[in-house]
C-alpha cells in the first residue's frame, strides 16, 4: 500500500512539478544521446565562446574594411573624437598581426634556409645585419610606389604597405633569433632526431621549432614594440610624394600632433596603455605560459610565467578541440614528410661539396660586395660628393657619442635599482613585468610632451632631445639586470654575507661581476633601440614647431621627407656601418668577456 | 650460437681538424666485428676515441678511411637498425614520455594507433607505466634514462649502442638498470640482435660483456681483445670475475707504449696528463701505505678500499706512475722509495718531492718553469702554453690539460696562476704566499 503511495506521489512529481530537482550533469547526462551531451562543452567554453566569437567578428569587420575601393590622391576622413580611437586601435592591432604572423613565416624559412645550406648562409646573415640596420622609412619609400600599384582602385595596396612597413620593424630581429638557435641545438638532441631518422620537415617541428620557441616568442615581443615605435610612419605615410593616412593608431597621433591638440595626444596614450595591456593579457601572457614547456635549461631565475587566460582555455573542452584539431593535423602531416631511405641507401651519401665550388662561391660573394662597395662610392661622388659623405659621417659620430653616453647614463641609474629589485624576490617577479610592459609601450607618444617643455624652456635641442632616444630601451637594461639579479645563486649570497663583504668591494667582486652578462645582453638591445629610435628622436614636429638635433637620425628623417633618395642611401649606409662596427667592437668583445669569465 | 655478422669495420680511420686547421687522427687502423647475439664492451682512457667509434658504427659521422658496413651495405648515415641510448639521455624536453618513446616510429610513419600501441608495451617493459603523460623534467635521472632506453628498444633495432649510459647516474641506480637491461636481454623478449657498450667502469663492462676490448689513445686503435664465456648473471664477487677485472686493470694500465714488457717511450711536452685531482691523490697514496695494502694493491681492491670510481681512481694511478711516486705491473700498483718518502714526510717535504718529481718528470711542468725564469718579471700570459699545446690537440682538451698542469705546478710549489689576468708566474718565495682570489 505505501509502496504504491510512494510510487504516485513520484509520479506525480515528475509528471506536474517542472521543477522537481535540481539537473545535475550527472544525471543529466543519461537521458541524452552521447553526442549531444559530449559536444555541449563545458562553462568554461560558455564563458569563453561569446568573446572569442565577438573577436572573430571584429577581426573580420577590420578585414573587410580593408580592402574597400580607394583612389590615390582622395583623403580619407579621419578624426579626432576620442569615440573612434578603438575602432582605429582595431584597425592597427589588425595590421600588426598580419605583420607579425608575415615575420613569423619570413623568420622560418629564412632560419631554415641559412641553416642548412652554407653557402646562402654566407650571404643571407651579412644581408640580415644590413637589412636590420636599414630604418623603416628607407623600406617604405622604396616599395610604397610598388604596394599601390599591385591593387589598383582599391586601399589594399596601401594597407600593404604599412603592413609591410610595420613587417620591417619586426621580421629582422626574429629571423636572427631563429637562426641562432637553430644552429645551437644541443647536439646530442640533434644526434638523436639523426637515429631516430626524423625527416627535415619532422626536425623543424619536434625539435628546431621547439627548441628555438622561448628566443621566438621574446624577440616576437620586442618586434611588437618595435612596431608600435613606427606606428606613426607607417600609417601616416608622408614618403616619397605621397601623402596617404590610414584609419588607425598612427595616423590619429600624427593628426594630433599637426593640429597640437594635446587632449588628442592624452587620449592616445590612454588608448595605448589599454591596448599594450591587452595584448600583454591576451596574447603574449598566454603565449608565454603556454612555451614554459619549451624551456631547455632544467632551472633558471626567471619564474614560470603564469597567465589567467591560458588556464582558462586549458579547461574548456570545445574550444581547446579546435586547437587540437590543428595540431592533429600538423602531426599527420609529420607522418607525411618522412625520410623514406636509410644510412644504407645510396641516396644518404653525402657527396663532399667540391672544395673549388666552395672557393668559386667566395669569390662571387667577395665580387658582389666589392662591385657593391665600387657602385656605392660611385654613386655618392656624382650624387651627393665626398665632402658630404665626411659631413654625414660626423653626423653618425654625433650619434655615436649620443647613444653610448645614454646607454651609460641609464646603466648608471638602472644597475643598481635592478640588483636591489633583484635581490628581493617578493618584487622582482612584479617588477620585471612592469619593465616588460613599459618596453613595449611605444615611447614617442611622450615626444610632444618633451617638445613643449624644451621649446617653453628653450633649451638646448642637442642635448635635451637625446634622452628619448632611451626613452624607450632604458627598460631592456633594467629588467635585463633584474633577471640577472635574481638568478644568483643563493650560495654565493651566503658566501658574500659570510665574508662579510661591504660597501665597493660588494660591488666590485661580487654584484656587478654577478649581473655582467645580463646587463651585456641587455645593453645590446637598447643599444640597438637606440640607434633606430634616433631616427624619430633626433627630429621631432609639433604642429609647425620642428625641433632639430644635430645626429644622422634627424638627417635621414629630413631627407625622407625631402625624397632624396641618393642622400637617404647614404645616410642609411653610414648608419649601417656604425651600428655594425658598434655590434662587432664593443659589444661582442663584452659578450665574450661575460660567457668567458664572468659566469658561475 | 650465431655468428653472423651484423656490423662490420675495417681499417677505419678518422681524423679531425683542430682549430688551426691541423688534421689529428682520433682513430686509425681499427678493425672491428660485432656479431649476432653478443655483448661488446669498449673500455680506454678519456679521449682514446670510443665515442668517436659509436658514432661511426651509429652513421652519426663518416670515417675518413676504411669501409663500414652494416648487414653487407655501407653505411652512408644513420640505419633504420641501429638505436642508441645517450649518456645525456638526450630526451626532448617538450614532449612526454609517450611522445618521446614515440618519436622513432612516427618518423617512420607508422598511424597514431599502433604508434601508441607498441610505444605502451615498451614502456611497460621497461617499468615506467603510468608516467605516459609526464614530461622529462618531472623524472628522476633514473627513470629519464629507462624513457632513453624505451625509446631505442620500441623501434626493434637490431643493434643497440650505449655511450657511457648509466655513468650519469648514480651508482645503484645504474645497477639497477644495468641488471634490468641484462635481463631483458637474457629472456629473449627483446628485438636486439647485439649491443655495444662504451664505458669507465672496468666492473661494469666485465659483467656485461661476452668481449671487451680496450682501446689504446693518440691515435685510438683496439689494443688489446677479452673474451668473456662466464654464464650470465654473473657474481661479482666471484673467483673468475674477480680474476677477470684484474686483468683488465692489467690491460689498462699498461705504459703507453702499448705492452708493459717494452721500455716506456719518452715522456713529450704534449703528453695529455691525466686528470688527477692532486689532494685525492695524496689520499690514495696514504691509504697504499698503510695498513693492509703496505705499499702494494691490486688496484681493484684499492678502488674499493678509496670509495672511488675508476674513471677517478685511474688517472690518479697513472699520473702517479707518470711521477714516480707508483709503479704500475699487472693491475698491481706499488709505491717507490720516492713514494714512500713522500708519504712519510710532512707537508712541505710532500710539497718539495711532488715539485722536484714534476719537475723532472713531466717536460710541460718542466717547459712553463724554465720559460717563466728566463723572463725578468717572472711571469707569462697563459696563451703561449695553450697555443704550443693546441698544435697537437683541440683547444678544449689542450685547456683541459693546462689546468691539470697548473694545478700540479701549485701543488708543487713550481709555479703560480693568477685567474683574473690570466697569467702564469713563478711563486713568491720568502714574501708571504699570494693570495687565492676568489674567482666569480
Ligand atoms: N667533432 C669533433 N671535432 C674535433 N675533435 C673531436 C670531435 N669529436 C671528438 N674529438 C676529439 O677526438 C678525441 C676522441 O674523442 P672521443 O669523444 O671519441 O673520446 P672518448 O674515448 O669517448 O672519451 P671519453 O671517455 O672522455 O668519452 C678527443 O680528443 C676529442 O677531443
Ligand atoms: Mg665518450
Amino acid at each position: 500500500m505505501s509502496n504504491i503511495c510512494k510510487l504516485y506521489r513520484l509520479l506525480l512529481r515528475v509528471d506536474f512539478n517542472p521543477h522537481p530537482i535540481p539537473v545535475t550533469v550527472a544525471n543529466f547526462k543519461q537521458f541524452f544521446p552521447r553526442q549531444v551531451v559530449e559536444s555541449s562543452g563545458n562553462r568554461w567554453d560558455m564563458l569563453l565562446l561569446p568573446p572569442v566569437l565577438g573577436l572573430i567578428v571584429l577581426l573580420a569587420f577590420a578585414a573587410s574594411q580593408m580592402t574597400r575601393p580607394y583612389q590615390v590622391g582622395t583623403p580619407i576622413p579621419l578624426s579626432l573624437d576620442p569615440w573612434v580611437l578603438p575602432y582605429y586601435l582595431l584597425r592597427t592591432t589588425l595590421r600588426m598581426f598580419i605583420a607579425l604572423g608575415a615575420s613569423l613565416i619570413f623568420s622560418c624559412a629564412f632560419a631554415a634556409i641559412a641553416a642548412k645550406y652554407r653557402a646562402a648562409e654566407k650571404l643571407m646573415i651579412p644581408m640580415l645585419d644590413i637589412l636590420q640596420s636599414i630604418p623603416i622609412l628607407g623600406f617604405l619609400s622604396i616599395t610604397v610606389t610598388g604596394f599601390i600599384a599591385l591593387f589598383p582602385g582599391n586601399l589594399l595596396g596601401v594597407e600593404c604597405a604599412a603592413i609591410f612597413a610595420i613587417f620591417t620593424s619586426q621580421a629582422w630581429n626574429m629571423a636572427f633569433s631563429l637562426y641562432q638557435s637553430l644552429r645551437t641545438v644541443p647536439p646530442e638532441l640533434r644526434e638523436a632526431a639523426y637515429i631516430f631518422q626524423l625527416s627535415g620537415w619532422q626536425r623543424f617541428w619536434r625539435l628546431e621549432l621547439p627548441f628555438a620557441m622561448p628566443g621566438l616568442l621574446w624577440n616576437m615581443m620586442m618586434s611588437m614594440s618595435g612596431g608600435w615605435f613606427f606606428v606613426v610612419a607607417s600609417e601616416a605615410i608622408s614618403v616619397s610624394n605621397q601623402n596617404i593616412m590610414l584609419p588607425g593608431m598612427g595616423s590619429y597621433i600624427a593628426m594630433a600632433i599637426e593640429a597640437r591638440n594635446l587632449h588628442a595626444i592624452a587620449w592616445a596614450i590612454g588608448g595605448m596603455l589599454v591596448a599594450v595591456l591587452i595584448y600583454d593579457q591576451l596574447f603574449f601572457r598566454p603565449l608565454l605560459a603556454w612555451a614554459d614547456k619549451f624551456r631547455f635549461e632544467e632551472s633558471n631565475g626567471q619564474n614560470a610565467q603564469e597567465s589567467w587566460l591560458l588556464t582558462w582555455l586549458r579547461r574548456t573542452d570545445r574550444i581547446q578541440n579546435v586547437g587540437l584539431k590543428f595540431v592533429a593535423l600538423l602531426e599527420r602531416s609529420l607522418t607525411f614528410f618522412r625520410r623514406d631511405y636509410d644510412g644504407t641507401s645510396v641516396r644518404a651519401r653525402q657527396s663532399t661539396p667540391n672544395p673549388g665550388l666552395i672557393r668559386a662561391w667566395d669569390a662571387i660573394v667577395a665580387a658582389i660586395v666589392l662591385i657593391a662597395a665600387g657602385r656605392l662610392a660611385i654613386f655618392i661622388h656624382s650624387e651627393v660628393g665626398w665632402g658630404e659623405a665626411g659631413y654625414v659621417l660626423l653626423l653618425g659620430f654625433y650619434t655615436l657619442v649620443r647613444v653610448m653616453v645614454l646607454i651609460a647614463l641609464s646603466a648608471i641609474l638602472w644597475v643598481p635599482i635592478g640588483i636591489w629589485v633583484g635581490m628581493r624576490p617578493r618584487w622582482a617577479g612584479r617588477l620585471q613585468a612592469v619593465a616588460q610592459f613599459m618596453a613595449a609601450f611605444p615611447a614617442n607618444l611622450m615626444f610632444p610632451v618633451a617638445v613643449m617643455l624644451i621649446a617653453h624652456w628653450h633649451l638646448n635641442t642637442e642635448i635635451w632631445l637625446s634622452p628619448l632616444m632611451v626613452l624607450g630601451t632604458q627598460w631592456y637594461i633594467l629588467f635585463n639586470v633584474i633577471a640577472g639579479a635574481s638568478s644568483v645563486p643563493t650560495e654565493l649570497r651566503y658566501a658574500a654575507q659570510n665574508l662579510g663583504l661591504s660597501g665597493w668591494l660588494k660591488w666590485r667582486r661580487y654584484l656587478l661581476p654577478a649581473v655582467f652578462p645580463s646587463f651585456v645582453t641587455g645593453a645590446i638591445t637598447a643599444s640597438g633601440g637606440s640607434w633606430n629610435a634616433s631616427i624619430v628622436a633626433e627630429y621631432v614636429t609639433w604642429g609647425d614647431t620642428t625641433l632639430q638635433a644635430h645626429g644622422i637620425g634627424s638627417y635621414i628623417a629630413q631627407m625622407t621627407a625631402q625624397g632624396d633618395f641618393p642622400r637617404i642611401a647614404l645616410g642609411i649606409g653610414v648608419m649601417c656601418i656604425y651600428v655594425m662596427g658598434v655590434n662587432n667592437f664593443v659589444w661582442r668583445r663584452l659578450y665574450e668577456l661575460a660567457e668567458n669569465r664572468m659566469h658561475f | 650460437m650465431k655468428t653472423e655478422t651484423i656490423v662490420d669495420l675495417k681499417h677505419v680511420g678518422k681524423s679531425f681538424r683542430s682549430a688551426d686547421g691541423t688534421a689529428r687522427a682520433v682513430l686509425e687502423e681499427v678493425d672491428f666485428t660485432l656479431h649476432e647475439g653478443e655483448i661488446v664492451a669498449l673500455l680506454g682512457q678519456s679521449g682514446s676515441g670510443k665515442s668517436t667509434l659509436l658514432r661511426i658504427m651509429a652513421g652519426l659521422i663518416p670515417s675518413d678511411a676504411g669501409d663500414v658496413r652494416y648487414r653487407g651495405q655501407p653505411l652512408y648515415g644513420p640505419a633504420r637498425g641501429i638505436a642508441m641510448v645517450f649518456q645525456s639521455f638526450a630526451l626532448f624536453p617538450w614532449l612526454t614520455v609517450q611522445q618521446n618513446v614515440e618519436l622513432g616510429l612516427e618518423a617512420r610513419g607508422i598511424p597514431p594507433d599502433e604508434r601508441a600501441a607498441r610505444a605502451e608495451k615498451a614502456i611497460e617493459l621497461i617499468g615506467l607505466s603510468g608516467f605516459e603523460g609526464a614530461l622529462p623534467r618531472e623524472l628522476s635521472g633514473g627513470m629519464r634514462q629507462r624513457v632513453g632506453i624505451a625509446r631505442a628498444l620500441v623501434v626493434e633495432p637490431e643493434v643497440l649502442l650505449m655511450d657511457e649510459a648509466f655513468s650519469a647516474l648514480d651508482v645503484l641506480t645504474g645497477e639497477r638498470l644495468r641488471e634490468d637491461i641484462l635481463e631483458l636481454w637474457g629472456s629473449g623478449t627483446m628485438p636486439t640482435k647485439a649491443m655495444l657498450v662504451v664505458s669507465h667502469n672496468i666492473e661494469e663492462a666485465v659483467l656485461m660483456a661476452d668481449r671487451v676490448l680496450v682501446f689504446a689513445s693518440n691515435p685510438g686503435r683496439v689494443r688489446s681483445e677479452l673474451r668473456i664465456s662466464i654464464p650470465r648473471p654473473r657474481d661479482p664477487n666471484s673467483h673468475g670475475v674477480r680474476t677477470l677485472i684484474d686483468e683488465v686493470y692489467a690491460l689498462m694500465t699498461v705504459t703507453r707504449a702499448g705492452r708493459a714488457a717494452e721500455p716506456a717511450i719518452e715522456p713529450s711536452l704534449t703528453d695529455r696528463l691525466p686528470e688527477a685531482d692532486v689532494i685525492s691523490m695524496e689520499g690514495v697514496l696514504e691509504l697504499l701505505a698503510k695498513q693492509p695494502f703496505n705499499g702494494r694493491a691490486d688496484l681493484p681492491k684499492l678502488v674499493e678500499e678509496s670509495e672511488l670510481t675508476d674513471d677517478e681512481l685511474l688517472p690518479i694511478a697513472n699520473a702517479s706512475h707518470m711521477l714516480q711516486l707508483t709503479e704500475l705491473a699487472h693491475g698491481d700498483i706499488a709505491l717507490t722509495a720516492v713514494g714512500q718518502l713522500y708519504v712519510a714526510g710532512s707537508n712541505a717535504l710532500r710539497h718539495e718531492l711532488f715539485g722536484k718529481q714534476l719537475l723532472r718528470y713531466v717536460p710541460l711542468a718542466a717547459h712553463i718553469r724554465h720559460s717563466l725564469e728566463q723572463e725578468p718579471s717572472g711571469e707569462l700570459r697563459e696563451e703561449h702554453f695553450l697555443k704550443l699545446l693546441s698544435d697537437s690537440m683541440d683547444a678544449e682538451e689542450a685547456e683541459r690539460v693546462l689546468r691539470v698542469a697548473i694545478e700540479w705546478g701549485r701543488y708543487g710549489e713550481v709555479f703560480e696562476y693568477n685567474y683574473h689576468t690570466g697569467m702564469i708566474h713563478l711563486p713568491e718565495e720568502d714574501v708571504e704566499p699570494p693570495k687565492e682570489e676568489t674567482a666569480v
